[in-house]
């Protein structure tokens, strides 16, 4: 049996006496795609860095069963990771790709190529300074360092904060084209936007884990959905007839939700949130 | 049953694939190729910094002064000709180097910790010692090409113009201060790992020069002795203090029986002898330098990297 991608025993990490992760467990098997949601300050990012071994903690924290503060090489050899905020680093982007690439087994040829699909030329910043880049490159360039090589686990810290739209369609497109065994955690504060990407919700209060849902855990079964609308639109009516929901009339639709889909047509429902007058979901043979 | 609904648009699977297959994977650097990616980038990115340009155009400016003012052609207690000219500059570079050196360098470990940096370029997978000891190695050698190198303008100089070049003169100040450069950018590396923000390890930085300053035999050593302090306690502090440790040998280098220093000379040279103590002015102030980046490493290892 595999080790599990990300194994966490009463990880505890403090800051001048104030505990900012709390005894935290967590397992996560390879292959699972976590969003990570809290509120600022709840601990995701510290739990992050204590991911990469940035940090010095209590308790035990392992990344396919090596721990990443002493086996650095090969725990962070097969994880790609994704910033909240870009570095300002001096050098050039060519020389940034040439440089975590010669760490990282890169794969020259697929960082140009999600570069492309995400908008940026590559060749055209290559001798540009990474931190002169506006931060929507810069939040590309680094994406497509961490897609661009191969990897056991993506640890993406608010990946999509600074991208244009198209750029964030694309970023989600690659991210669901990546190898089912690839382990994903999703730090965002944009739940709706992630929602179709998880197969687990993880939400992080005060460095606990105070929420540990598996969007696919009620087994096969479905909801049903019903939605009323302030009044009707067109463009939420083509949404709610893509899900397979019927319109009862321009402002009602109801229909079948398969369980594993429910936290994507959350994510859906999200979008048009200032139409919905009424919202019910719940057991397909509820009155 | 319920109908699967169609893909939403942000997770279509597209035809193409994001790691091409075709696309093959460039080997991972072994750790001798680490070493050398971390050295060329802590290169790279001082050479686009300002610091080493300043630092390079201010000694090797200092040498064309000194040519310039015909330093070559005066004398100082029998010197005269390039020696006369390195004597002086190596009294320069015992005020310029140490600080350039720690101000520089402590902003290197704590501004990319502060700025960020460390956050994205530790998460790749690079030992930390390579990190480390690249970073070291680079900054070394950064450091002292502009010192010697301004020193290896000037000997070429004296050599189109037919002036003696003294080689042991030049090999002893070159070995000094190699053992300058080193000293200081291990203790600068070691506050860097320390301090938690830029500002902290910048004023720490000059605190620490501002004290091995303040023990040198023309401030407060000349104090303590005046004050009858017990002379072997004024010389431990003066072979404890690696600024001082470099003054006397240069001094020595030129002054054999150590004049300018007085009576604490008798004390050096019936402990040390002249071979011996110039034997301490190098190994001192290197091993210094190197245990104290060995105690920063150890620091930054076992701490929060970020």
């Amino acid at each position: 049996m595999s080790a599990p991608a990300i194994a966490i025993h009463q990880l505890g990490k403090q800051f001048s006496g104030t505990p900012v992760l709390s005894d935290l467990d967590l397992e996560v098997a390879p292959g699972e795609r976590v969003a990570l949601v809290g509120a600022n300050g709840a601990g995701k990012t510290t739990l992050i860095r204590c991911l990469l071994g940035e940090y010095a903690h209590r308790g035990a924290l392992r990344l396919g069963g090596l721990a990443p503060r002493q086996a650095r090489r090969e725990a962070l050899g097969r994880v790609g990771f994704v910033p909240q905020i870009p570095p300002p680093l001096r050098m050039p982007a060519g020389a940034l790709v040439r440089f975590a690439g010669g760490l990282g087994a890169a794969r020259p040829a697929a960082i140009a190529t999600i570069a492309e699909r995400l908008g940026l030329d590559l060749a055209g910043v290559e001798r540009r300074p990474f931190a002169k880049l506006s931060g929507g490159q810069q939040q590309k360039l680094l994406i497509a360092l961490a897609l661009g090589r191969p990897t056991d686990l993506l640890v993406l810290d608010e990946p999509a904060a600074n991208l244009d739209p198209e750029g964030r369609r694309a970023f989600f497109e690659i991210l669901s084209e990546q190898d089912p065994a690839t382990t994903m955690v999703l730090a965002s504060h944009r739940l709706d936007e992630i929602a179709a990407l998880v197969s687990r919700v993880v939400e992080l209060d005060g460095g606990r884990v105070v929420l540990d849902d598996r969007v696919d855990q009620r087994g096969t079964g479905s909801l049903r959905a019903r939605v009323v609308l302030v009044r009707a639109d067109e463009a939420a009516g083509r949404a709610f007839a893509s899900w397979g929901l019927e319109a009862v009339d321009p402002r009602r639709y109801e229909g079948p939700v398969v369980n594993a889909d429910r936290l994507r047509f959350l994510g859906l429902l999200a979008r048009y949130a200032g139409l919905i007058e009424h919202l019910d979901l719940g057991p397909e043979d509820a009155p | 049953m319920a109908p699967t609904p169609p893909p939403d648009a942000a997770v279509a699977v597209a035809a193409r694939t994001a790691t091409p297959p075709e696309a093959p994977a460039a080997p991972a650097a072994g750790r001798l190729g680490e070493l050398g990616l971390v050295v060329r980038l802590e290169v790279a990115d001082s050479l686009r910094a300002r610091w080493l340009a300043i630092y390079a155009i201010v000694l090797g400016g200092l040498v064309f002064t000194l040519f310039g003012f015909s330093l070559t052609e005066s004398r100082i207690l029998g010197f005269m000709g390039l020696s006369r000219l390195l004597v002086t500059y190596i009294q320069v570079c015992m005020a310029i180097v140490p600080i350039f050196v720690l101000v520089t360098t402590v902003r290197s470990v704590a501004g990319d910790r502060e700025s960020g940096v460390l956050e994205y370029l530790l998460a790749l997978p690079v030992g930390l010692g390579t990190w480390y000891g690249g970073r070291l190695l680079a900054r070394f050698a950064l450091i002292l090409a502009p010192v010697l190198g301004a020193m290896a303008l000037a000997c070429g100089w004296a050599v189109l113009q037919e002036i003696p070049v003294p080689w042991g003169l030049f090999s002893a100040y070159a070995g000094l201060l190699v053992a300058l450069c080193a000293c200081f950018l291990g203790l600068a590396l070691l506050l860097s790992s320390l301090a938690r923000s830029v500002d902290v390890a910048q004023a720490s930085a000059f605190l620490l020069w501002l004290v091995l300053v303040l023990f040198l035999d023309l401030v407060l050593l000349g104090v303590l002795i005046e004050e009858h302090v017990a002379p072997n306690t004024v010389v431990a502090i003066a072979l404890a203090n690696p600024l001082q440790v470099f003054r006397t040998a240069a001094m020595m280098l030129f002054d054999p029986q150590l004049v300018l220093l007085g009576p604490s000379a008798y004390v050096i040279l019936d402990a040390f002898g002249r071979s011996g103590y110039l034997a301490w002015a190098l190994a001192y102030p290197t091993l210094l330098g190197a245990v104290a980046a060995l105690v920063g490493y150890l620091r930054f290892k076992r701490g929060d990297l970020v």
